[in-house]
């Protein structure tokens, strides 16, 4: 186990130093720190191979195969990175006079057209930093549009049983309350169930299409009609975007409202959990309700807010670089997106086909992205649980997918291969978890403990919850 | 042209072949109703060269100021090469949330160093792994202050514009009443907050130093909120702890702030980082990502993501925030940047933005400038100009140089850091003394 940054500090040492300054020092007397800092003090060396050794116990895309359900771990290029450092837009104030950051704001116009081509959208906004953030940017939007028209009874949010936990919580932090569609056979909404929900109080339908199970709903043009009908609107929540560019578009299924996460996607990284970035787009009828501080063509500036706009959802102008490496990605593929999607769904459908001999696929129909395996009965017979084969998964350089999501799916394992990974690669992974399913059957143990030869063995999670070490203290 | 798809025809047809499926079956589960029958309208792609040409044309349309006179919530400070070049490992660029531990150690220490740093650095108990940025840093810990019967909150007028904005935004849909405490002079009145403060209040929320760069009487506050169940939020501009008292050494219940100083480009406003700390009292209340440290089955040393049970995939509905990623890349930075200039650095850096600060305001008054509030100050301040502002922008601009940041047609807020050496201060100066005089 590495040391922690803390333990390696020695006094005196810096990596860094700054260039005198012969001024007069300001004291800031009752104001003034009066203990010590207690930070590291390291030489730049010692710095360095601290991080590296850190990086050597992290898995990237670029480390190996990541078919992390949902959270689509595609190729992150290495021009997505070097256009984000580029001083004209690594070394931009945020508040720089207009005139000084033309380049900029024409980027981001290019950004919001081209997503809202590709999604079917009349106009976007940057500002959301994040998916989850975007929904509830999306269903602020949802909740001032029928204050506006007066609806007020509208409390009500429709949110599917296999919906993505952020989707009812963005809903509840809007205001609204919600209540769970469930999923029918198929893996679709319930229609029957749905009918029976949607009223005069309906202010939404939330959904995911293809939804989490990877699966594109047959009868999404009647539920968007039912929704309407009854005078909700549609929230698409656009994880899963990356599977259907150039094939179909929210905006053409009837979405009122999608967010996107560009760090799905458009191949931007996600940096060990962030930063994301999550645009909104809207239908015509929803631009005045958009954030302050989005670029918008008929506003003179920056600062100028849409009429009825909804406020501001963080500082300035969103992820920006991020947004940045997203447009790089658009430019780079063009119309190509739709090979994109369509490599997307090829690789999962060979994943799931050559699979289901020896697994058991959740919702065996063919499916877009991602599909999903139940493990229920391997737990029953072997008791080996998804967690316990993921874990095995780590000792053979492969990230394990997404385990028990969505809810819906007992024993749930959520692959997403997606279409940046070669014939091989994925035949190596079938291969693999072929051998580990006869594992489970010849010595379940082997799986139980698992796994072997990673920088630290199975962790205990219970002890972390219930004795929380939140930081470092000193011996 | 370009793609990352690594099949080949060949590939895709074995492949095809293999799972009995053409692609028009493949993709038949689209229903035809809502397929797209013509070509995505964008251009064909582009190559590599094609693309960071047209990209670098967009960045060269802008400005690059060499030196910057405004912070303003955005601040420029040396970044150092180590930290750049250690930041963009590709291991921690292209990980995902660390859900896997046993895989994912590098990254979880990382983030238990960081809030380890953030911790010690604020005074408090504990940190999360961060959130988007200080904006909703503040707007997330008002959500963790409700109480039964108490939804309502005081804000310090002299918070950035824009974290009240987007406490506003947070909140608009929710039974919440926010009220603004009135600053005199530029600084919040503790008068105004204490006139205030009733049984329906949770959360006092004051900025330190505020918006103007002004120091609020930050013990006078604690002091003066004598019902334990309000609690006293500080914002703070985590570099000026290099030389001021940490929030938890004068009572602060939870410190938030943007903590971009920390070795992040300006970047035209994100992404940056948004921190939060706390004392155990409240720590389960704090949303986001909390990396903690626990043994694994050999009994060695090992770190989580912990305390999962507040978070939206486990509580849906009932989670207080619907937050899922966090600012990871950017925690990784800045616990980088800190451990690159160490104590003795940052007490460095923050003392020349002082000091820079302080001689700008003193040579500006000495050519008909006026400091607006005569209060203390850190590094910015807002000035009373003679000129129009937008004449002092466009006349430093010209010079390459970033005014202050316009408020009004003649008050300035100024920002000095540690990239700005002596002499050019002199030297920005004497370009104004010239306006003033020409």
């Amino acid at each position: 186990m590495a040391k922690l940054i803390f333990e390696l500090s020695s006094l005196g040492h810096q990596a860094v130093t700054f260039p005198p300054s012969h001024l007069p020092t300001v004291s800031f007397d009752e104001f003034e720190n009066q203990g010590s800092i207690d930070l590291p003090e390291i030489a730049e060396i010692d710095l360095v191979r601290h991080y590296i050794g850190l990086s050597k116990m992290a898995h990237g895309v670029d480390t190996g195969f990541y078919p992390l359900g949902s959270c689509t771990m595609k190729y992150n290029p290495k021009l997505n990175e070097d256009v984000a450092s580029l001083e004209g837009f690594a070394k931009i104030h945020p508040l720089q006079p207009l005139w000084s950051v033309q380049g900029n704001l024409k980027a981001m116009r290019h950004l919001q057209d081209a997503l809202s081509e590709i999604c079917g959208m009349d106009e976007f906004t940057l500002q959301p930093a994040a998916g989850a953030h975007g929904e509830f940017t999306g269903m602020l939007i949802i909740a001032a549009y029928h204050r506006q028209n007066n609806d007020l009874k509208r409390s009500k949010v429709i949110v599917p049983d296999a919906a993505h936990g952020t989707n009812p919580a963005s809903a509840v932090m809007a205001g609204f309350d919600v209540v769970t569609v469930k999923s029918n056979a198929c893996g679709g909404v319930d229609l029957d169930e749905l009918r029976s929900l949607v009223d005069e109080n309906t202010a939404a339908l939330m959904l995911t299409n293809p939804n989490t199970l990877g699966l594109f709903d047959p009868n999404i043009k009647e539920i968007a009609d039912l929704v309407h009908e009854a005078g909700g609107l549609l929230y698409y929540d656009g994880a899963n975007l990356n599977a259907i560019m150039g094939l179909s578009r929210p905006g053409d299924m009837g979405f009122d409202v999608v967010h996107l996460n560009l760090h799905k996607t458009f191949s931007t990284p996600h940096g060990g959990g962030g930063p994301g970035s999550g645009p909104v787009g809207v239908k015509a009828h929803l631009i005045p309700y958009l954030p302050k501080g989005s670029y918008l063509k008929d506003l003179p500036t920056l600062e100028s807010p849409p009429a009825l706009s909804i406020g501001r959802m963080r500082s300035f102008h969103g992820n920006f670089l991020t947004t940045m490496r997203a447009l790089t990605y658009i430019l780079f593929n063009g119309k190509g997106l739709k090979e994109v999607s369509m490599n997307a769904v090829l690789n999962a459908n060979y994943m799931m086909h050559h699979l289901s001999d020896v697994y058991t696929v959740a919702y065996p129909q063919t499916c877009m992205h991602e599909f999903v395996l139940t493990l229920e009965k391997e737990k029953d017979q072997y008791n080996v649980s998804a967690k316990d084969l993921s874990k095995a998964m780590l000792d053979h350089n492969m990230h394990p997918p997404t385990m028990y999501f969505p809810q819906i799916v007992h024993e749930a394992l959520m692959i997403e291969p997606n279409e940046t990974e070669s014939k091989t690669t994925l035949d190596e992974a079938i291969t693999l978890l072929k051998q580990l399913h006869q594992t489970m059957i010849d010595d379940p143990a082997y799986l139980q403990n698992a796994p072997y030869t990673t920088p630290v063995l199975r962790v205990d999670d219970v002890l972390a919850a219930r004795v929380p070490i939140l930081k470092y203290h000193k011996e | 042209m370009g793609t990352y798809i690594p099949h080949t025809k060949q590939d895709q047809i074995d492949m095809l072949t293999s799972i009995s499926q053409t692609w028009d079956t493949l993709l038949s589960t689209i229903p035809s109703n809502v397929r797209l029958k013509r070509e995505l309208n964008l251009p064909e792609g582009l190559s590599e060269f094609e693309v960071y040409h047209k990209m670098k044309a967009y960045a060269s349309e802008n400005v690059v100021f060499n030196t910057i006179l405004r912070g303003a919530g955005a601040y420029d400070h040396y970044i150092p090469s180590v930290v750049r070049h250690l930041s963009a490992r590709e291991e921690f660029v292209t990980a995902y949330t660390p859900y896997q531990s046993e895989l994912s150690q590098g990254v979880l220490q990382s983030i238990f160093e960081f809030q380890s740093m953030m911790a010690s650095l604020t005074g408090m108990d504990a940190a999360n792994a961060s959130v988007y940025d200080g904006a909703t840093a503040a707007a997330e810990a008002i959500a963790m202050s409700y109480e039964r019967g108490r939804r309502t909150i005081l804000l310090s007028a002299a918070l950035h514009p824009q974290t009240i904005e987007v406490i506003q935004t947070y909140t608009q849909e929710l039974d919440v009443t926010i009220k603004m405490i009135d600053t005199v002079d530029g600084r919040t009145s503790i008068e105004s907050m204490s006139k205030q403060l009733d049984e329906s209040v949770c959360a006092v929320l004051i900025s330190h130093p505020n918006y103007f760069g002004i120091l609020e009487d930050v013990k006078g506050f604690r002091t003066a909120i004598i019902d334990s169940k309000v609690k006293y939020i500080v914002s703070v501009n985590p570099m000026t702890l290099g030389r001021l008292a940490n929030p938890g050494s004068y009572g602060a219940d939870i410190v938030v702030g943007e903590a971009q100083p920390f070795g992040l480009n300006l970047a035209f406003g994100g992404p940056y980082l948004g921190f939060m700390c706390t004392s155990d009292k409240y720590v389960r209340r704090l949303p986001g990502r909390i990396v903690g440290q626990t043994v694994d089955s050999q009994g060695k040393r090992a770190f989580t993501l912990t305390l999962q049970a507040r978070e939206q995939h486990i509580r849906r509905e009932k989670a207080s925030s619907s937050i899922c990623s966090n600012q990871a890349h950017c925690a990784l930075t800045a616990a980088m940047y800190l451990g690159a200039i160490g104590p003795q650095g940052l007490k460095e850096v923050a003392t020349q933005c002082a000091n820079k600060a302080h001689a700008l305001a003193s040579k500006l008054e000495k050519i008909g400038y006026t400091l607006t509030y005569k209060q203390p100050f850190f590094h910015e301040f807002v000035t009373t100009t003679p000129i129009s502002t937008t004449l002092i922008e466009q006349t430093l601009a010209n010079h390459n140089i970033l005014s202050g940041l316009i408020l009004d047609d003649h008050h300035m807020l100024w920002c000095v850091s540690e990239t700005t050496s002596d002499d050019k201060l002199d030297e920005i100066v004497a370009i104004l003394k010239e306006v003033h005089h020409g």
